[in-house]
């Protein structure tokens, strides 16, 4: 282990240098060798990743770390190190950014071979890989924090992408801006941190934190609240969510890497990377469950009623993302990380399928013009099938074993919110179902010509896709449920060597009781869409028809864009017009010029040529020098 | 003798550069720059890690008065003498594709202009300081009063009329302090330093009000910036760069070895406002930079709010605040100038609109203008392994320190930051093209040269703040030691 821990530091250096190459080098190597380098860098990683695992694996307890150098110095006083932490935790989320993310890159091969920017993709894909890669390997909260901003402003470029498009720039932006509330969130937790530790160290502070500080410690509090906005930030929680549905305007393998599979997930990995400081917080924690639960339902129920494809898929994930917070608000944190690592799997699969049809498609992303297509993508259709039963929670797939974890967990601490998680979690069954069926089945709705060009999708994105199915089949079994198996792998190996708390077990017969409601609310939602949809029937109607004033509400997200609009960034405007012509120019100029005209009077004498100001300062100086004279005679005559 | 060179070399060139054609003219001044430069990181790399003044040099001035001509650099000193010399060959570059009236007397200004800049950064002296002070004053005003825009005449008389108001106050208080060096009197900075101490309450507070309004006005700190966002947007770009690049810091260095070791006691009083004002300069200069439609004007705003930061984390007294001010007074003069040279190049292109709606698109004729302008404005908006970030970290962890909710306040600006800076960067980069930048030529070599050891800074800055942070360490600890240990002094002398 010690022997290859320096190792690590080449795994976030390797992307970097992909995106050094691709962005020099951008306009000029070919799009082919554009894509090898950036696919190749991650798989590197991806590589030296699995290195390290096995000797994570093998370690034991240990936590080993490699410092490249100090970054930000004051002797005595702070000292922030570039230092990357090795442990279970930040190795899974590793192999999840590299694994993932070499399967993302190769899907972006075929995906963007038509795009004249695909070598700038690549370079910011690459950079994107960087910034996450530092962002779990950090060892101290600032140099998470490095990654933190960074993983933003690639969200932000790749959002973007397509920059001649002005909602895409607006999407982008918004993004970026309301990231950065969460950040400020972030970098006051880190101040705070200093006042209570002096320290922002991962490990100086949890060894600190055992001694010194009790449960309900109003310091933690205030530090964890914090952490916990710059999560909500990164993580799209409520009410910071709006920019996650707005981040579909970029190339869908952005939506799957970064708006599912890994950057979203951030602020759950760092509240599980802080746990120690979230557990001696019970009210955060109850803030956190809450949020989560808020998030979780009001993301499911606007996805009820949307029609494009990537927008349920989008709405899907904020709710995804409430739930993994709800376990982590109930103190369970290794279930919430599980969620993470399945929800990765499925959801990077769906939206890779639906990035498939949409290839199909000709760039349509509205399911009421489809339909009817998994005969001409079979393979896009039978993953996107089992993406679908993954997601809704059926057995034995993959979501159902990280979802029914969560779940579980809610029963034993807060029935309310696990009935509300229920019913989120039926929602989900039906708008998945309701996708599959809108978008496969029936017949199709398109035009002639998008029917003409059908075709599925090259091997470099049907690859990507059977893996990730795969893994959505399976992936489930590292966390067997209790009544199944002694051990809970992923639980067993994040409490080892990240100290990752786990959360309680049940009595068997309760959790069989529970599995069984998850189980058959899962297949209610799936049998009513598809009594409602299945054949491809009941097609909602276009935007203009809309006539059911609830469905309206929903279908345009409850209004709060238009509210955050309202209160907000109109008010921002407000004042800053105010500023600039009440203060700026009437009040302060106002006693500026009162001052430069008196001025001007008593100089008018001593101006002769055209331009005044020349006088003036002429004048100006005159007087400097006369008291800079007088007070030297003065000085010399007391001198004397 | 190398401190005296960094005075004198500017001058013989400024007056070399006269003598030449004015075609020449300009890389006679480019040439004299990057020697300043050379001269620049000998000093820099021959540098002692201690808060000892160094490169001294002194002599006698005005002896039987006790002024001397004595210059000499502390770390911090050190810094800002770096800035003043890694911006000026950009500054010039970035003048080379204006045809301008008499180009050689406008590049000998500018090198007339660094030479006093470098005096105030290296006078240890109070009358050298303020000689310098007025000094540097000079050229600037002639660039903007002959080479600026159509409402050159009222702005600068406006920009003058504040400056000068200052200085003159400044200039009372140096009177005043040297009148109280005892039977001998001395303009020698220590023993300004050991008057200012001496004095009651009520002089330390006129004293400091003084001192005080020639750097706030400098700065400029809210409320004494409405000079700035009409002079930065009427002067010649070139100017509009010395202005916000290195003269503003004339004001920020003023504050931090003119002002606080001076008059402890009156700085200890007055901190909680001027904190206050400096904060609220940070939202109000966002806010309106927010609404600007001028590019030029939104960044002369921008640049407004980054100073109030600095304002506040110098005040904060704590050694994050006062080694992040430093850090990001040279960052800001690189973003800066980057950002005033995007919008010249913009300018030269499309004529005079900067009309923000009238722009778009520029990224499709000019990615490598894309990517340096990207590059520092990431900078700008303080982005971690950016120049931006040490400095905006370590100012905001310092008036976190003194108030936490002032700290979240003026971290507002991050958000804010991002705001108004996206929007300038995707309204003229991205978008469709517009009628305006239908043709938009590609960067020349010497606007690509100008950008580049900016955007090299960005990153140098950004990845290793150590190598900077380390030099002004050791003499912003004593300078603040000083001052604490001064200010706590006096607060035992309280009636």
């Amino acid at each position: 282990m010690d022997n290859n821990i320096s190792l690590a530091l080449l795994i976030p250096l390797l992307p970097l240098l992909g995106f050094v190459i691709n962005g020099i080098g951008f306009g000029k190597l070919p799009k082919a060798l554009a894509g090898t380098i950036g696919t190749l860098t991650v798989f590197g990683s991806f590589l030296i990743t699995l290195v390290l695992f096995g000797g994570v694996v093998a370690g034991g307890e240990t936590i080993s770390s490699v410092k490249a150098y100090d970054w930000i110095t004051i002797t005595d006083t702070l000292n922030i190190t570039f230092e990357y932490r090795i442990d279970s935790l930040s190795i899974i989320m590793m192999l999840l950014v590299t694994g993932v993310g070499t399967l993302i890159h190769l899907y972006s091969f075929g995906y963007m071979s038509h795009d004249k920017g695909m070598g700038k993709f690549f370079a910011f894909l690459n950079l994107f890989i960087f910034s996450m890669l530092i962002l779990v390997m950090g060892s101290d909260y600032v140099t998470m924090f490095i990654g933190w901003e960074g993983v933003g402003l690639c969200s932000f470029l790749l959002i973007g992408f397509w920059n001649q498009n002005r909602a895409y720039n607006a999407a982008a932006q918004k993004a970026f801006v309301m990231n950065r509330i969460g950040d400020l969130g972030f970098l006051a937790a880190i101040f705070l941190m200093y006042n209570a530790f002096g320290t922002s160290s991962i490990s100086e502070i949890s060894e600190q934190l055992g001694t010194n500080f009790k449960s309900g410690d109003p310091q933690i509090f205030w530090i964890t609240l914090c952490l916990f906005i710059g999560a909500m930030g990164k993580s799209a929680q409520v009410p910071l969510y709006t920019w996650l549905p707005d981040a579909m305007a970029g190339p869908t393998p952005v939506s799957a890497l970064i708006h599912a599979a890994t950057m979203v997930t951030a602020g759950i990995y760092m509240v599980v990377r802080s746990n120690v400081l979230f557990s001696l917080a019970p009210d955060t924690l109850h803030i956190i469950a809450w949020v989560g639960c808020i998030t979780a339902v009001l993301g499911a129920s606007i996805g009820l009623f949307q029609n494009d494809i990537k927008k349920v898929l989008a709405y899907s994930t904020v709710s995804q993302l409430g739930f993994m917070f709800m376990a982590l608000g109930v103190a369970a944190y290794s279930t919430g990380m599980f969620h993470v690592l399945t929800h990765a799997f499925f959801k990077a699969l769906l939206f890779l399928g639906a990035g498939s049809v949409i290839h199909a498609m000709s760039d349509e992303q509205d399911i009421r013009k489809m339909g009817g297509l998994w005969k001409k993508l079979p393979i896009t259709f039978w993953t996107f099938l089992i993406g679908t039963i993954a997601i809704s929670g059926i057995p034995p797939f993959a979501g159902f074993f990280s979802k029914d974890e969560i779940l579980a967990n809610l029963y034993t601490h807060d029935k309310t919110i696990w009935i509300l998680a229920m019913v989120a979690s039926f929602m989900t069954s039906f708008y998945m179902f309701r996708l599959l069926f809108l978008t496969f089945f029936g017949s199709f709705r398109g035009t002639e010509e998008q029917k003409h060009h059908l075709h599925e999708s090259p091997l470099t994105m049907t690859l990507p896709l059977m893996l990730l199915a795969v893994l959505s089949m399976v992936g489930g079994f590292m966390g067997l449920p209790a009544v199944f198996s002694e051990h809970h792998m992923l639980a067993d190996f994040l409490g080892k060597a990240a100290g990752v708390v786990h959360g309680e077990h049940l009595d068997h017969n309760t959790e069989f009781m529970l599995m069984g409601i998850s189980v058959a609310i899962a297949v209610v939602g799936l049998i009513i869409a598809f009594v409602r949809y299945g054949g491809g029937k009941n097609v909602p109607v276009s935007d203009e028809q809309m006539t059911n004033p609830i469905t309206k509400v929903v279908y345009n997200k409850y209004y709060v864009d238009e509210l955050y609009n309202l209160i907000i960034v109109k008010p921002l405007h407000i004042l800053g017009d105010i500023s600039m012509l009440v203060i700026e120019y009437l009040v302060i100029d106002l006693v500026v010029n009162g001052i430069a005209l008196t001025s001007r009077v008593v100089g008018l004498g001593l101006r002769k040529s055209q331009t005044g100001s020349i006088g003036f300062y002429m004048y100006a100086m005159v007087i400097g020098i006369i008291l800079f004279l007088a007070y030297f005679t003065m000085a010399s005559n007391l001198s004397l | 003798m190398l401190s005296l060179t960094l005075i004198i070399l500017p001058v013989i060139c400024g007056l070399m550069v006269l003598a030449f054609k004015s075609d020449i003219a300009k890389y006679v001044a480019l040439a004299a720059a990057v020697a300043e430069l050379a001269v620049v990181l000998v000093a820099f790399s021959g540098f002692a890690t201690n808060a000892d003044v160094q490169y001294a040099f002194s002599m006698p001035w005005m002896p039987e008065w006790g002024i001397t001509f004595s210059l000499g650099m502390d770390g911090i000193s050190m810094m800002l003498v770096f800035l003043a010399a890694i911006l000026m060959p950009s500054i010039i570059l970035s003048a080379f594709n204006n045809e301008k009236k008499f180009p050689a007397v406008f590049y000998a200004l500018m090198l007339l202009m660094q030479s006093g800049l470098m005096g105030v950064f290296l006078a240890q002296d109070g009358f050298l300081f303020y000689f310098f002070w007025e000094i540097a004053l000079i050229p600037i005003y002639f660039l903007a009063s002959i080479w600026g825009s159509e409402r050159k005449i009222p702005v600068t008389t406006k920009f003058f009329i504040y400056t000068i108001f200052g200085s003159l106050f400044m200039l009372l208080s140096i009177l005043y302090l040297y009148l109280h060096t005892g039977d001998t009197p001395s303009a020698a900075i220590s023993d300004l330093y050991r008057a200012g101490r001496s004095l009651g309450h009520l002089e330390q507070t006129y004293v400091f009000l003084g001192l005080f309004a020639a750097f706030a006005i400098k700065m400029p700190l809210f409320p004494f910036h409405t000079w700035q966002p009409d002079t930065y947007t009427e002067a010649p770009t070139p100017a509009t760069m010395l202005l916000s690049g290195i003269m503003l810091k004339m004001g920020v260095y003023g504050l931090i070895r003119w002002l606080l070791p001076v008059v402890p006691w009156a700085v200890n009083e007055w901190t909680p406002i001027i904190i206050v004002l400096s904060v609220i300069g940070v939202i109000y200069g966002s806010i309106i930079a927010i609404r600007q439609r001028d590019i030029k004007r939104l960044v002369a705003y921008s640049s407004f709010a980054h100073v109030g930061l600095m304002g506040a984390a110098i005040f904060s007294l704590e050694i994050e605040g006062l080694q992040g001010a430093i850090i990001q007074m040279v960052a800001h003069g690189i973003n800066v100038v980057g950002l005033f040279h995007a919008v010249q190049i913009i300018r030269t292109r499309v004529g005079r609109t900067l009309d923000i709606s009238d722009l778009g698109g520029i990224t499709q004729s000019s990615p490598s203008l894309t990517v340096y302008f990207m590059l520092v404005l990431l900078g700008s908006v303080a982005l971690p392994l950016t120049n931006g970030f040490p400095g905006e970290f370590l100012m905001l962890k310092g008036v976190f320190m003194y108030n936490p909710i002032l700290g979240v306040v003026a971290g507002l600006t991050i958000i804010l930051g991002a705001v108004y800076m996206l929007r300038l960067f995707q309204s003229t980069m991205f978008g469709p093209k517009t009628e305006a930048t239908q043709n938009f030529a590609k960067l020349t070599f010497s606007e690509g040269m100008a950008f580049f050891p900016l955007a090299s800074l960005v990153l140098l800055m950004g990845f290793f703040p150590n190598i900077f942070l380390s030099i002004t360490e050791p003499a912003a600890k004593a300078l603040l030691t000083d001052v604490v240990s001064a200010v706590s002094n006096s607060l035992t002398l309280k009636p």
